[in-house]
């Protein structure tokens, strides 16, 4: 029960946060691409709460809630989305690139597979100095078009790294469906093809998500070699930017009520009230805490220095 | 300066050597490339690595090279140092996302909290038919990306101590050998040391004309500056360049002030390269110091062609620096003495081997 309220208060916290962004992204003091994964929120709380702190992730352009789920630092994202010294990357990065050591989120960036060959390399660095972590990536239906997936999938295989690949099916790439750019086959079928370990699920049903998750780590930590999880989901706004732009007329009516419904903290949500988990006392308090966490994350992100132009050039070399 | 003992061995020994002292002292350092521990090994850069060193530290490659670059990315974050090798430089052409996007940025848009230390040696081919996609000398296409280091040694010596430096080096470190270098000997000592990255280092002195080089072409430049110097007496200043980026500017600048002509000897295409930036940045900084219009020496702006018949003057000889240099002069070149330095700087077998006696591979 105690585990049910910890997804619960994850996936909330994350969509709490992706609104209050939202909310605030007009007034044009983040000025950065923003991509929020809201409607999306199960994948990353329920594959993190698989893991244990040790292990090691990376992620992509649609980072926010990967990069809270595994424990990053909320004021540093919120500082680093309004380009002040304090945030993760001191104001080199934003939004599309998140960082937290402390927490072994390695790293994310926007180019589409980009970091899909870290994730591996990272568990090859594991296997090679026999330690136990894994190594996890999240990336989208459309990252799996790009050759380099298919090379990291290889190489993971051929040599049985510890290393699980989540990805996050919502059937668009930007405004791009699915069936505009694969074959009809099922993309888990491709990794098993590969010679992985496949799993294929509701990624809108933490439950379901963290009981797929659960497997896929313990076989990974097991030796037994890289893991593949296909899950669906839905994104609700726009591919970058805080709106809804279903006037864009790019996915029907219909469509868009179903993924809606599909919401993955109303579900469970409903769920957890039919078990009597959840308490409307404790959903409240939870509100409360997180209405703080992030408003205190605000102002600690808007007080925060700003960096100076005339640093722009340091960092270049370690 | 470590000890020089008596010891001559070639460029790609002291490569083998450096790899092996360095995973010596190293255990993090790991080495991986399509054909490290095959038959061939690299053109015997890697022979025995494998046997020494194991399955778990000397890896062949799948034949993916972008990927495998972000996977050595991903190694080099957790804690590794790996050694990346491709026979041809335009092979990672196919790993350019990787090289540009993470290796080069990393440390800089992460705000220092994390850094790639990894080497990716690069053959540059050349002779044989090499023809348009074995031949390419992109040190300029690499070195315009800020985060890379780009080095080019040309001495057995250089290539070892410079390897090692590499491979200690934080940042990402594009290592250019060219495959005419590799049969080339010069006194390296055995043990391991290091040389500096991004120095240039002056391999005959003169004042008359500085000659600026790149990699094989400071082996044809020194050429040059032997038959120069003992036919005709004119003394030019040979740097060998050794680094792309960061580029030795200062040293170029220091030999440019004595002279007062420039000459840079590159082994790329001739536009968009090295040698036009470093020509730009010494005439940005000492205009006043040239006595003529500095030249640039490079391959033509056109592919490699294959048939040996049309390569025959692809690749800038030292005659075309002699000449260069006596236009830049004013000596007159109708004259027995002329003729004589022609003779002498003409290449002893054909033109598309390293010399007489080699037979491959290439």
């Amino acid at each position: 029960m105690e585990n049910h309220l910890a997804l619960f208060r994850s996936m909330l916290r994350i969509r709490r946060v992706e609104e209050a962004i939202a909310d605030r992204y007009t007034e044009q003091e983040m000025r950065c691409p923003m991509h929020l994964c809201i409607g999306q929120e199960a994948i990353a709380v329920g594959v993190c709460a698989a893991l244990s702190e040790n292990d090691v992730m990376f992620s992509n352009h649609r980072a926010h809630g990967h990069y809270l789920a595994k424990g990053g630092n909320m004021k540093a994202m919120i500082a680093e989305l309004y380009g002040r010294s304090t945030g993760c990357c001191g104001g080199r990065g934003g939004s599309m690139h998140l960082i937290d050591l402390d927490v072994g989120f390695m790293g994310a960036t926007p180019i589409v597979g980009g970091t899909v060959p870290l994730a591996v390399g990272a568990a090859w660095a594991a296997s090679l100095k026999e330690e136990k972590r894994i190594s996890v990536i999240f990336f989208g239906d459309g990252c799996f078009e790009e050759g380099v997936v298919h090379e990291s999938l290889n190489f993971a295989a051929l040599h049985r790294l510890p290393v699980i690949f989540v990805c996050e099916n919502n059937r668009f790439s930007v405004y791009t469906r699915l069936d505009e750019r694969q074959p009809n086959r099922p993309i888990y079928r491709i990794a098993e093809a590969h010679g992985l370990t496949a799993y294929v699920g509701d990624g809108n049903d933490v439950e379901e998500v963290l009981s797929i998750a659960q497997t896929a780590v313990v076989s990974a930590r097991q030796g037994k070699g890289p893991q593949f999880i296909e899950l669906g989901t839905y994104r609700w706004r726009e591919h970058c930017g805080p709106d809804f732009d279903d006037n864009l007329g790019y996915r029907s009516v219909l469509e868009i009520e179903n993924g809606l419904k599909n919401c993955p903290i109303a579900k469970f949500t409903t769920r957890l009230k039919q078990n009597n988990t959840l308490f409307q006392l404790e959903m409240e308090r939870f509100e409360a805490e997180i209405y703080e966490e992030i408003s205190d994350a605000f102002k600690f992100a808007l007080s925060s220095a700003k960096p100076s132009a005339k640093d722009a050039g340091e960092r270049v070399y370690a | 300066m470590p000890d020089l003992g008596k010891r001559d061995i070639t460029y790609a020994q002291a490569i083998r050597e450096g790899l092996d002292n360095a995973m010596d002292k190293n255990p993090r350092v790991i080495i991986i490339g399509e054909g490290v521990p095959d038959p061939k090994a690299i053109f015997n850069t890697t022979a025995g690595l494998r046997e020494k060193f194991g399955t778990r530290r000397v890896f062949d490659m799948p034949l993916a090279e972008n990927g495998l670059t972000g996977i050595c990315i991903g190694a080099a974050l957790s804690g590794m140092r790996p050694v990346m090798v491709h026979q041809r430089i335009d092979f990672a052409l196919l790993a350019m996302d990787q090289l540009v996007n993470n290796a080069a940025k990393w440390y800089y848009m992460f705000d220092g909290k994390a850094s790639v230390p990894m080497v990716v040696r690069v053959i540059v081919g050349r002779g044989w038919g090499q023809g348009p996609q074995h031949s390419q000398s992109l040190q300029a296409m690499f070195s315009l990306v800020p985060g890379l280091k780009v080095i080019m040694p040309t001495t057995a010596y250089d290539a070892k101590g410079m390897l090692i430096s590499a491979i200690e080096d934080n940042n990402p470190v594009m290592f250019i050998e060219h495959r005419w270098l590799h049969q080339i000997k010069d006194n390296v000592p055995e043990e391991y040391y290091r040389v500096p990255l991004g120095q240039a280092k002056v391999l005959h002195e003169g004042d008359t004309v500085t000659v600026a080089a790149f990699s094989y072409m400071v082996v044809e430049s020194l050429i040059a500056a032997k038959a120069l110097m003992s036919i005709m007496g004119i003394a030019i200043e040979v740097l060998d360049m050794r680094s792309v980026r960061p580029l030795d500017v200062a040293s170029v600048l220091f030999s440019v002030r004595k002279t007062g002509r420039l000459i840079v000897a590159d082994t790329a295409f001739r536009t968009g390269g090295v040698a036009g930036e470093l020509i730009s940045q010494v005439v940005e900084q000492a205009f006043d110091a040239l006595i003529t219009n500095p030249v640039r020496i490079a391959s033509p702006d056109h592919p490699t062609p294959t048939s040996h018949f049309m390569a025959e003057r692809y690749y800038p000889s030292p005659q075309i620096i002699v000449d260069a240099v006596l236009d830049m002069l004013e000596v007159d070149k109708n004259s027995d003495i002329y003729r004589a330095l022609c003779q002498s700087v003409l290449r002893d077998g054909p033109h598309d081997t390293p010399n007489r006696g080699f037979t491959g591979p290439f």
